[in-house]
């Protein structure tokens, strides 16, 4: 499935998409696999995999800390491959969150290449601004994947604009100024961003992420947001776990209750 | 011949450096740049740091012909004192004008990120200096390390935080920092450490310490009535190398040389040295030469020297490399160590183990240059710093302690 009929698909349920992030390899390849399906079959509409990588500036501690684990037991980026097919498997679609390094280290153009073939949808680029972009812009039209930059509370008006000009698929909108994280409480400055990137286009889909731990958040942003995007709250259920078991199964909580959350506004 | 005009508008220098940011820095980046460009425009601005480099932190240093070590090694050697600046270290130049650009911008607080302590102790001194509150990030294990340093910062009024992510040394503080930046931008100035990172960083750093290069020049048109054959400087970052080479590079017979850390030797993976050992790629804002395995995982580094164990390498480094102007060769820990020794022996003056990379790599040149010359050569060498914060670690290694 691509991530615009996944929108669309909510839009006409009158409510947002839930996107559930986990880092590729985390702890294990085939445990990450199993994660992320459990997020899939607990109600999260599309996943959010985040390749590992090992100075990751924009993510908070738990995602430091789990992408930490995930190299350590020696996820590689060719594995992004297998993940990506097995998570598509379930129906839900599957973008990718990753620095750059990684990507331009394995070829940008063969990525794109092998991660279309793999069934990803596109990518979610934290350190890659449209400015810095020209091969990746490339890539993406070549293979048809959707391409996600970032705009932040601080960006201008016209940065807003030149950069939702660059996006397919999605927008990312970040909910405040700072680092990946659950928050005790979601940003204020959520609303206006969403706002000002309506204000320049009409079709594009914006997500929110940073902050996001519950249904009761996942609520508030799902009535302004066209998606709620959840990452440290969901790992930490992984990363705090005794066992594999009692791990997924927290999981499945969390994601029953940001799917209630989105749900329980109607838009 | 390179450009001298680069980087360009928007930050490169050829394929390197550029921006590789969170677009929440963008906002902040651009401030700078324009805060900057409207400094360096400003008679006021340039006459105030001039002032402060003369008169609080001792500039120009001088250029010390060093007549023992020269006989000794079969060169004219001359040594760019920056080791007798205030905070012993061209650093000093960095964060005063950093320090003056953050109180310009009406923000009043400075982030700076440290490995083995001296930019985060140069960051706390032009905070203390011009009133700024200042934080510092600094690996765990370096605290551990550099205990005293961290002593010195807490004693000129800074916060030392201890950052426990990764492996607890620079490019975690580093990462830390840009952490801090993003969730604080809007009071505080990042008060970058050498000049690597996104634009305007490697330019703006590169000016402010390019007194080096500037003084160093005149000063040997002065004394040598005509320049020097070479130039060499050890490169981390590569702030004290940019700063001395900047000025030269439109002097074509003027052969620039920058020393990375080998460490236990490029072979051996246990190294530092970003353009020798590491390929491009992009890290902490730029791209450049960094050390990575081939999915672009960063690599941990290793020197004996805290301040050249950084697994990148500015971006201008990255294109005077690429483009031929500069040579960059590895220098290990033991042929630094043995050039450390020779010049506390015959000049009576203990270098930072940094500068001693930049020392070794010119005693390894002059049987070269000699024969291309066909007369003694004529060498200018970066003394970026002196090394009583080292005594520790070359005590230790000469088992002197």
């Amino acid at each position: 499935m691509s991530i615009a009929v996944a929108f669309e698909k909510a839009r006409a349920e009158g409510r947002a998409v839930l996107v559930g992030c986990m880092p590729a390899g985390f702890p294990t390849v085939d445990g990450s696999i199993a994660a992320m399906k459990a997020m899939v079959e607990a109600g999260v509409d599309v996943v959010e995999l985040e390749i590992p990588y090992s100075d990751p500036v924009m993510d908070g501690p738990v995602i430091q800390k789990a992408s930490d684990i995930a190299l350590a037991n020696g996820v590689r980026v060719a594995d992004t491959m297998r993940i990506v097919e097995a998570v598509a498997a379930t129906g839900a679609p599957v973008v990718t969150m990753t620095y750059w390094n990684p990507i331009e280290q394995y070829g940008v153009d063969r990525f794109a290449r092998d991660y279309a073939a793999a069934g990803g949808t596109g990518l979610i680029t934290p350190d890659l601004i449209p400015d810095e972009a020209h091969d990746w812009l490339a890539a993406s039209d070549a293979y048809g994947l959707d391409r996600t930059f970032l705009v932040s509370p601080s960006s201008t008006d016209a940065r807003l604009a030149m950069t939702v000009a660059h996006c397919r698929g999605f927008v990312y909108a970040t909910a405040l100024m700072g680092v990946t994280g659950a928050r005790e409480q979601t940003s204020s400055a959520a609303p206006a961003l969403v706002a000002r990137v309506r204000a320049v286009t009409t079709d594009l889909p914006v997500g929110v992420g940073l902050g996001v731990r519950d249904g009761a958040q996942a609520a508030e942003v799902g009535s302004f947001a066209d998606g709620v995007i959840v990452g440290s709250a969901l790992i930490r259920c992984v990363l705090d776990a005794d066992d594999e078991a009692s791990g997924l199964a927290s999981l499945r909580a969390l994601s029953a209750d940001l799917a209630a959350g989105v749900r329980a506004v109607n838009r | 011949m390179t450009d001298l005009l680069l980087p360009d508008a928007t930050g490169h220098f050829g394929p390197f450096g550029g921006r590789f940011i969170p677009e929440a820095l963008v906002a902040a980046l651009d401030e700078l740049d324009a805060a900057y460009r409207a400094a360096k425009a400003d008679p006021a601005f340039v006459a105030e740091f001039e002032g402060m480099l003369r008169d609080y932190a001792g500039a120009p240093s001088p250029l010390y012909e060093a007549r023992r070590l020269s006989a000794q090694a079969g060169a004219r050697i001359l040594l760019k004192r920056e080791d007798l600046l205030h905070t012993g270290a061209h650093k000093v130049r960095n964060v005063l004008g950093q320090a003056l650009l953050t109180k310009r911008m009406g923000k009043r607080r400075v982030i700076a990120e440290t490995g083995a302590g001296q930019h985060g102790v140069a960051a706390a001194t032009a905070a203390a200096y011009l009133d700024l509150e200042c934080v510092v990030y600094m690996g765990e294990l370096d605290t551990q390390r550099q205990a005293l340093n961290v002593a010195r910062m807490r004693m000129l009024g800074a916060e030392v935080i201890p950052v426990t992510n990764g492996s607890r040394t620079l490019k975690d503080a580093l990462n830390e920092a840009l952490r801090d930046w993003v969730s604080s931008v809007d009071e505080t100035h990042y008060l970058l450490g050498t000049a690597a990172g996104p634009h305007p960083f490697p330019e703006l750093v590169r000016d402010f310490v390019g007194g080096i290069g500037r003084e160093a020049r005149a000063q040997s048109l002065e004394r040598l009535q005509g320049l020097p054959d070479a130039v060499a400087a050890c490169v981390g970052g590569g702030s004290n190398a940019i700063g001395i080479f900047h000025a030269f590079v439109p002097d074509e017979g003027v052969r620039l040389y920058g020393f990375e850390a080998g460490g236990d030797g490029v072979a051996t993976g246990r190294t530092a040295a970003s353009i020798t050992a590491g390929s491009k790629g992009v890290l902490h804002g730029a791209r450049t030469y960094v050390l990575q395995d081939s999915d672009g995982q960063t690599l941990e580094s290793h020197s004996i020297s805290a301040g050249l164990d950084y697994p990148a390498v500015g971006p201008e480094h990255a294109w005077l490399h690429d483009t031929g102007r500069a040579t960059y060769e590895p220098v290990d820990d033991d042929e630094a160590m043995a050039a450390f020794q020779l010049l506390c022996r015959t000049e009576g003056i203990i270098p930072a183990i940094e500068s001693a990379h930049a020392l070794a790599g010119a005693l390894r040149i002059i049987p070269k240059l000699t024969e291309e010359l066909g007369r003694e050569p004529v060498i200018v060498v970066n003394l970026s710093g002196r090394g009583d914060k080292d005594a520790h670690t070359a005590g230790t290694y000469f088992g002197i302690l």
